[in-house]
């Protein structure tokens, strides 16, 4: 049950495998097509593909989450996240303690990165810190936490960076084709043959991006439901994933910080479209209703054969989401025991934790006055003593 | 002939290999499992030293608690003397731990300035995130547990293990434990 889930490793390596492929083949069309010389152009892509690649392993996760803002937290900046993300840590199995980040954003999501299991980082937004009970944000961090356990992060990154590869080779060759192709054809004098080739070459700049795009929408959308399956097996409360899926679905506001190659790293889709309900190949993530159907569906069993149970109901037995290897175990229960029954603050001290926590972040020194005001000292304040409004005491820094 | 011997020498290769992955496998199992036990203990001894803060911290407010108050710390004592005495003995101890804590919280709901104390705030998430935590690592314990029994037991790697002398692990059943206690309700 705790095994790699290989079956579907082995699919998603020959997934990348032909993304890969297509990658170079566009490289060598291009070659041909501009240069006369298809090894250069191959070997151009191949070269762009490994410095992408070296990239996205080393500073991927630092790219990512600088792109977005976000800011590390430790365990005495915000207990709440910071245990239950130890919880889910211990659940899981998983070795080292990830990295804790929180994304100033008042839309709710959160998403994983990291090259490997030793090199996690998780990152929530205050805005899902602020709206999610406990139980909600366990069963969210449990998903995440799945996504690092199965190294789905790494697969993703990698993903990402092929199509961004393939997606610039194609838009960047397409304009300068438009320009010199006509050029290029008539000196070097092939006729009909190098028409042909060309052709194709304008064929494939055109289906390759797209193409790849839907490969990489049919890895992420399995993972999703693969790292759902996890979730409520960590948190073995199906109910929690299922209602903090729900609070997401009905919150209008998107994420600010993210692009296309970066939205299957979310829990949920960021760019998904108010009241979409049917599922369709353009889409990074299944959709919310369904997840939460399944989740619901689990009616107790909450192992991963229990999930697998649910996801054939939905989907009148269309294939199935996990490998036999791994549905040997029997029935697992629902467990919720009564101290764990959980201590969640009302949603407006929940709000004033988070804030007070980014204020902290930010390098603000909270000072309480006697009558009971909080005041947050900007970093770059430079008196010496301020005056209370309310009942004028005098504070010194 | 030659052809024969190199045949041979092939399989026998293949045969060692794959010994040495169930063997490998094993220890692996076996490691998980005392990992996991390792796990179980750091929660544990966190919340033991966590109980003292607590008590500290209520005693100001709950003048009238007296008795529930005695029974965490008594409850904690207890829990630290069974540590050594085997994982049954431990799980009883832990699980009345638990028990008196979950009584103190909820007597806690009856006192609001306690209630509004940050200092009684932060103990509370730290001890039900310990407990929580407690309990996970229980999970994930005998989880692990059930995973190298299972490979202790079928075949083919059960005739590895034997040759090996890998054991059969204990599964850690706090809540079993505490719950065939009947629960003892007095008038008096």
């Amino acid at each position: 049950m705790w095994e790699q889930i290989r079956d579907n490793q082995v699919r998603s390596v020959i997934l990348v495998t032909a993304m890969g492929v297509m990658l170079l083949l566009l490289g060598s069309f291009l070659g041909q097509t501009l240069l006369g010389d298809w090894s250069f152009g191959l070997i151009l892509a191949l070269l762009i593909w490994i410095v992408m690649t070296l990239v996205g392993y080393f500073q991927g996760d630092s790219i990512l989450l600088s792109l977005s803002k976000a800011r590390k937290i430790g365990p005495d900046d915000m207990p709440r996240i910071y245990n239950v993300v130890e919880e889910m840590k211990i659940a899981s199995g998983l070795d080292k303690m990830p990295d804790i980040y929180i994304v100033d954003d008042p839309a709710m999501n959160a998403f994983a990165t990291g090259r490997d299991k030793n090199h996690a980082t998780l990152a929530v937004t205050s805005g899902l810190l602020q709206k999610l009970t406990r139980d909600e944000l366990q069963g969210v961090v449990g998903h995440e936490m799945a996504h690092i356990r199965n190294r789905d992060v790494l697969l993703m990154a990698m993903c990402s960076v092929l199509l961004g590869t393939i997606v610039i080779i194609a838009w960047y060759g397409s304009r300068v084709l438009f320009f010199t192709g006509g050029t290029r054809r008539s000196s070097s004098g092939g006729g009909g043959a190098q028409i042909i080739i060309l052709l194709a070459a304008i064929a494939f700049m055109i289906l390759a991006p797209i193409m790849a795009q839907f490969i990489y929408l049919a890895i992420s959308r399995k993972r999703e439901y693969l790292a759902d399956a996890s979730s409520a097996l960590y948190t073995r409360y199906p109910e929690g994933l299922a209602s903090a899926l729900e609070k997401i679905a009905a919150s209008t506001e998107q994420v600010k910080s993210v692009n296309s190659a970066t939205a299957p790293m979310f829990i949920i889709n960021p760019f998904r479209k108010n009241g979409r309900v049917a599922e369709d190949l353009s889409s990074t993530h299944p959709p919310i209703s369904e997840r939460i159907r399944i989740l619901r569906a689990m009616a107790g069993n909450v192992s991963l054969a229990g999930y697998e149970a649910a996801y054939n109901q939905a989907h009148k037995g269309g294939g199935g989401i996990i490998p036999h290897s791994s549905l040997v175990s029997g029935d697992i229960t629902v467990q919720r025991d009564a101290v764990s029954a959980a201590i969640t603050p009302a949603e407006k001290e929940r709000a004033r934790e988070a804030s007070d926590a980014l204020w902290k972040l930010h390098n603000y020194r909270e000072i309480t006055c006697n009558c009971g005001l909080k005041f947050k000292i900007p970093p770059d304040f430079h008196d010496t003593s301020f005056t209370c409004p309310r009942c004028n005491t005098v504070h010194h820094l | 002939m030659l052809i024969a011997i190199l045949v041979i020498i092939a399989i026998a290769i293949i045969i060692v290999l794959i010994i040495a992955g169930i063997y490998n496998g094993l220890v692996g199992a076996r490691n998980q499992v005392k990992n996991a036990w390792a796990q179980i203990d750091v929660q544990l001894k966190r919340r033991h030293d966590l109980i003292p803060n607590l008590t500290e911290t209520v005693k100001g407010y709950m003048q009238h608690e007296r008795g529930t108050l005695e029974a965490v710390t008594n409850a904690r004592n207890m829990a630290i003397k069974a540590v050594d005495s085997g994982v049954a003995a431990q799980a009883i101890a832990e699980g009345q731990l638990s028990q008196a804590l979950g009584r103190l919280f909820a007597v806690a709901e009856n006192y609001p300035d306690l209630k509004a104390s940050q200092n009684f705030l932060a103990l509370q998430e730290e001890l039900t995130s310990t407990e929580n935590k407690i309990s996970f690592a229980r999970q994930f314990y005998n989880d692990s547990v059930m995973q190298y029994n299972n490979k202790i037991q079928m075949f083919p790697s059960n005739i590895i293990a034997s040759m090996g002398n890998f054991k059969a692990s204990e599964s850690f059943e706090v809540t079993d434990a505490v719950e065939r206690e009947a629960p003892k309700v007095s008038f008096s």
